[in-house]
């Protein structure tokens, strides 16, 4: 862990103007700690946001930050990272900015592996426009822009991110601010596109939406934190786990019909073929919600692979200068 | 290097006259075009004969005309392509009106290009592509294609190009269709001949195309020397003409259309202001060959990227500022459309960028080949909120070097998007260009937040301006002690924090424009062309320019007084904008839209009233028909 920088290092001088009790109080937090956790100076980081809550974040960061328009993020934060790579350079984006209005900059960013993290705030609603469904929304909501339900089946982000050929997913809950922070962690050291989904609550417009995996109560029966290389194991007493029964995940408890410790799966997120982390990533119903980091292959990026043809080039034709690339070509002289 | 020395101060051109006497007759331009389907390779056979004119020492002028579709039904009339040269002593800012020589492949061809001929215009015909079928699939009624279209009194040259090429090659091991397909280089070999054009040249372009398909290469050479000997062994009936080589400004040239100019533009400028050059853009006609050109010099470590759609374009190049390279997207009209909310973002967050249009014809999807000036307001005002823009437009193939220099200039000392207007006609149009000397142009120098606050960081906010230009300074992320957050929404004119406060925002949106107003401090006054006692004054922008001058040149010469105001600055326009244009009596605007530019003016200006000359063809102007009007307006 590097110690040169501390949480409040990376905070603004600026009042948070988030509701209280809010989820994004939480990941903001979360983000200053895993920043200061990797260590990178504030002024090499660069925080590019859209339009929606979430996207006010960058306001709350003492680093370089650049809040922008709707659904637009994911191409500013490109534009930012290939220009230059050697900065951090994070997406602060929700759930409307960055599925709907920023779908198709969303997968193109993943799909190119352009190294920069997204941070998903997804609360499945519209909050700052007072409570329009959005593309998670499940089918059927009652909102005020769908009186009678919406007749949508909405998106799963994880199924998204790997369907448009993404190399990173990672599960977060708002209020499970030490798995949150050290996610986040891992999404910043990933080389590509990384992608955390945060189940964030909002209190005023879909409160408790999450509430049936986040709640403490029944947090540790109805959540399974992945960790890279370790067993799928959860429940209060850690004995419950995830087994391959055909082509399908099942959960048994160990101990019972048989099954013990060595029947449980292990972890391996990076693992290139995306079958078994998808199977994760679609858990619901009686399954546990899959939260930590699901997928984390390594691949090559977007901004290496365009440095690499620039240094390639320039190993090969030595013209730097306008002038002597006109003069190479057809030319004629008037005397 | 591979620079030609021009020594020659004559060049003879001839052409042939079908008519029993030979004259020699001094001619001081020419117009030729050459027209056939669109997979003739019309655009090759006039790309490579523009250069060997250039070569030589003419002036020229060039403008390819083709179709939307890439590949219409072989033979039909939509499916034709033209490419326009004017060539000449001195005096060419325009491809010509009329055509002096039609090559026409098909019998389509022919009928499209008839109202482009002059009367007696020459017509070089394929006899192979002229039989009944092929004439059906041109729509003809009758056996004789001259007759049914009035065209009386052009002379025709009539020779079985398809045939001669075929049976030229018939040692070369080509198939049918490969050997046919260098039936557009015999015809050049034949024009070659005709305007004594050395073929050593062409045979190099020839090889520089097909380098990586030698046989292709040699069968093109082939079928090029045979039109080139078929010329010389029929040239019984000939007319020399000749054209008298004006001695250009001594230096390096080269052969250039906007697209690329536009292109080493903005290299030019990303050098001399030491950053680097991003290019965010997406494929769209008639822009895209500005993507294609930037994306293949990455020896300058150019970063030009095709994304997802216009509006990443744009966006991408926003980040790319942000972080510290001259940006640019590049677009047509619609793109424009889709960029709109995004310059909006680069207004606010006051980062430069230039965003260049490459005008066509609209609205919607409209003729995409085509060229128009409709998109001037969209770039002046197509976006929410008070909004205000740098608006450049380059006048000529070769000024689309300079505007996109200027462009890029403005972008980074006064933190702006800037719109620089092209066109599809000076776009893909070329001419002669001046290599220039990067020293002569004006020095670049952004205003870095670290040569201003480097000693007190404290004091420093995002929005802290310049006094003199209101410019606020560049903090590029990475500088240690300057950390900050910009974005879309209104900030504090002192903290630079959020701000919805009423009054602040008033004031940000005057120092906005204010900003934008005060680049007319930097930029030159505007210049007149002509008569300083004119009847009339003329009055464009864009790339009308050479279509302006000629009919200014030729008014002139009819005995008129004239003068030309050509606008490259539109927003801000030039500070003596008023005063000159209120010097004049009669006021005409000249532009290929509704009279946006007029309008504009008249905001502007107080008591302005000017004629208007207005067409949307998709056409360039024509010379004549401006020089009638204007005479009519001078008269009236």
């Amino acid at each position: 862990m590097d110690t040169r920088f501390e949480a409040k290092d990376y905070k603004s001088d600026q009042y948070v103007r988030w509701c209280p009790g809010c989820g994004d109080h939480a990941v903001l937090n979360c983000l200053y700690k895993a920043m200061a956790e990797e260590g990178i100076e504030p002024h090499n980081i660069a925080v590019i946001s859209g339009i929606g809550c979430s996207s006010r974040l960058p306001y709350y960061m003492n680093t370089y930050g650049f809040h922008t328009i709707h659904g637009r993020g994911a191409a500013i934060a490109t534009g930012v990272k290939t220009a230059n790579p050697s900065l951090n350079v994070w997406l602060m984006t929700g759930d409307g900015d960055a599925l709907a209005i920023g779908g198709n900059h969303f997968i193109h960013a993943v799909r190119r592996n352009i190294d920069i993290n997204i941070v998903l705030f997804n609360n499945k609603i519209y909050g700052l426009t007072k409570g329009q469904y959005s593309p998670t929304t499940e089918k059927g909501t009652v909102t005020k822009s769908s009186p009678f339900g919406t007749v949508e089946d909405p998106f799963i982000p994880a199924e998204l991110t790997i369907g448009a050929r993404g190399n990173f997913f990672a599960r977060a809950i708002d209020v499970d601010l030490k798995n949150t922070a050290e996610t986040l962690k891992l999404a910043s050291i990933h080389k590509g596109t990384s992608v955390v989904e945060v189940l964030v609550n909002c209190v005023i417009f879909n409160d408790g939406i999450h509430k049936q995996i986040t709640d403490k109560e029944y947090r540790a029966d109805r959540v399974i934190y992945l960790r890279h290389g370790e067993k799928m194991l959860f429940g209060k007493n850690n004995d419950k786990g995830l087994i391959l029964d055909g082509m399908k995940l099942k959960v048994v408890t160990i101990g019972h019909d048989g099954y013990t410790h060595d029947d449980i799966l292990v972890h391996d997120a990076h693992e290139p073929d995306i079958t078994l982390h998808l199977m994760l990533s679609l858990m619901k119903g009686d399954m546990p919600t899959a939260i930590g980091v699901i997928r984390d292959v390594a691949a090559p990026t977007y901004d290496d692979a365009i440095e690499q043809q620039i240094a390639e080039v320039q190993s090969r034709n030595p013209i730097r200068k306008l002038n002597d690339l006109l003069m190479k070509g057809e030319v004629w002289e008037v005397k | 290097m591979q620079a030609k020395i021009f020594t020659n101060e004559r060049v003879r051109i001839k052409l042939f006259i079908m008519i029993e006497e030979t004259k020699i007759i001094p001619l001081e331009k020419v117009v030729i075009r050459f027209s056939g389907d669109s997979g003739d390779g019309m655009q090759l056979t006039g790309t490579i004969f523009s250069n060997l004119s250039a070569i030589l020492g003419n002036e020229i002028s060039t403008f390819p005309d083709f179709p939307a579709e890439i590949r219409a039904p072989q033979g039909s009339l939509s499916g034709v392509s033209g490419y326009q040269v004017h060539l000449g002593s001195r005096g060419i800012y325009t491809p010509g009106d009329k055509a002096d020589v039609l090559v026409a492949m098909n019998p389509a061809a022919l009928k499209v290009n008839v109202n482009n001929l002059k009367p007696h215009a020459i017509v070089i015909i394929d006899t192979d592509s002229f039989q009944k079928a092929d004439l059906d699939k041109a729509k003809f009624a009758t056996g004789d294609p001259f007759k049914e279209l009035g065209l009386t009194g052009v002379q025709i040259v009539a020779a079985p190009i398809s045939t001669m090429t075929r049976d030229g090659l018939a040692d070369f091991g080509l198939d049918n269709k490969s050997a046919l397909r260098c039936k557009n280089m015999f015809a050049l070999g034949l024009v070659c001949w005709l305007f004594e054009r050395p073929l050593e040249d062409a045979m190099h372009q020839l090889q520089n195309k097909f380098a990586k398909k030698p046989a292709i290469a040699k069968a093109n050479i082939k079928a090029l020397t045979d039109g080139y000997n078929y010329g010389h062994n029929i040239h019984a009936k000939v007319s020399t003409y000749r054209i008298e080589s004006k001695k250009a400004v001594p230096g390096f040239y080269t052969d250039i259309n906007g697209n690329k100019a536009t292109s080493y533009g903005l290299l030019a400028a990303a050098e001399k202001a030491g950053v680097k050059l991003f290019l965010g853009s997406y494929p769209i006609t008639p822009a895209t060959d500005i993507l294609q050109e930037l994306s293949a010099r990455k020896e300058f470590g150019v970063k030009a990227l095709q994304f997802e759609d216009e509006i990443a374009g744009i966006c991408t190049s926003i980040g790319a500022s942000f972080a510290g390279a001259l940006a640019a997207t590049s677009t047509s009209g619609p793109g424009l459309a889709l960029k709109s909310e995004a310059i909006g973002l680069a207004v606010i967050s006051e980062l430069p960028l230039v965003v260049i249009d490459v005008q066509r014809g609209g609205p919607s999807t409209g003729l995409p080949t085509k060229s128009e000036q409709t998109d001037l307001l969209q770039a002046l005002y197509g976006r929410n909120g008070e909004s205000p823009v740098v608006v450049i437009a380059a006048a000529t193939p070769t000024d689309c070097f300079d505007a996109a220099f200027w462009a890029g200039k403005i972008a980074l000392e006064h933190m702006t998007p800037v719109i620089l207007l092209t066109d599809s006609f000076i776009a893909n149009g070329s001419s002669a260009w001046r290599i220039p000397e990067l020293d002569t142009y004006p020095e670049i120098k952004p205003r870095y937040v670290t040569e201003y606050y480097n000693n007190e960081k404290e004091l420093w906010k995002a929005y802290r301006r310049d006094p003199e230009t209101l410019v606020r300074y560049w903090a590029i992320p990475g500088t240690e002690g300057f950390t900050h957050r910009i974005g879309g929404l209104e900030k504090d004119y002192d903290s630079s924090a959020i701000s919805t406060e009423p009054l602040n925002h008033q004031k940000m949106v005057k120092t906005r424009q204010e900003k934008i107003d005060r680049i007319a401090n930097f930029i030159p006054p505007l210049e007149i062309i002509g008569d300083e006692d004119a009847e009339i004054l003329i009055v464009g922008w864009g790339g009308t320019y050479g279509h302006l001058c000629e009919a200014m040149e030729t008014l002139r010469g009819n005995g008129k007084k004239v003068a030309l105001a050509h606008f490259k600055f539109i927003s801000p326009l030039p500070k003596n904008t008023a005063a000159v244009l209120s010097k004049y009596k009669k006021v005409v605007v000249a532009e290929q839209n509704s009279g946006q530019f007029a309008t504009y003016l008249r905001s502007k200006i107080d008591d302005f009233n000017p004629y208007r000359f207005n067409r949307i063809k998709g056409q360039p102007f024509i010379v004549t028909r401006l020089v009638e009007e204007f005479t009519k307006l001078i008269e009236a």
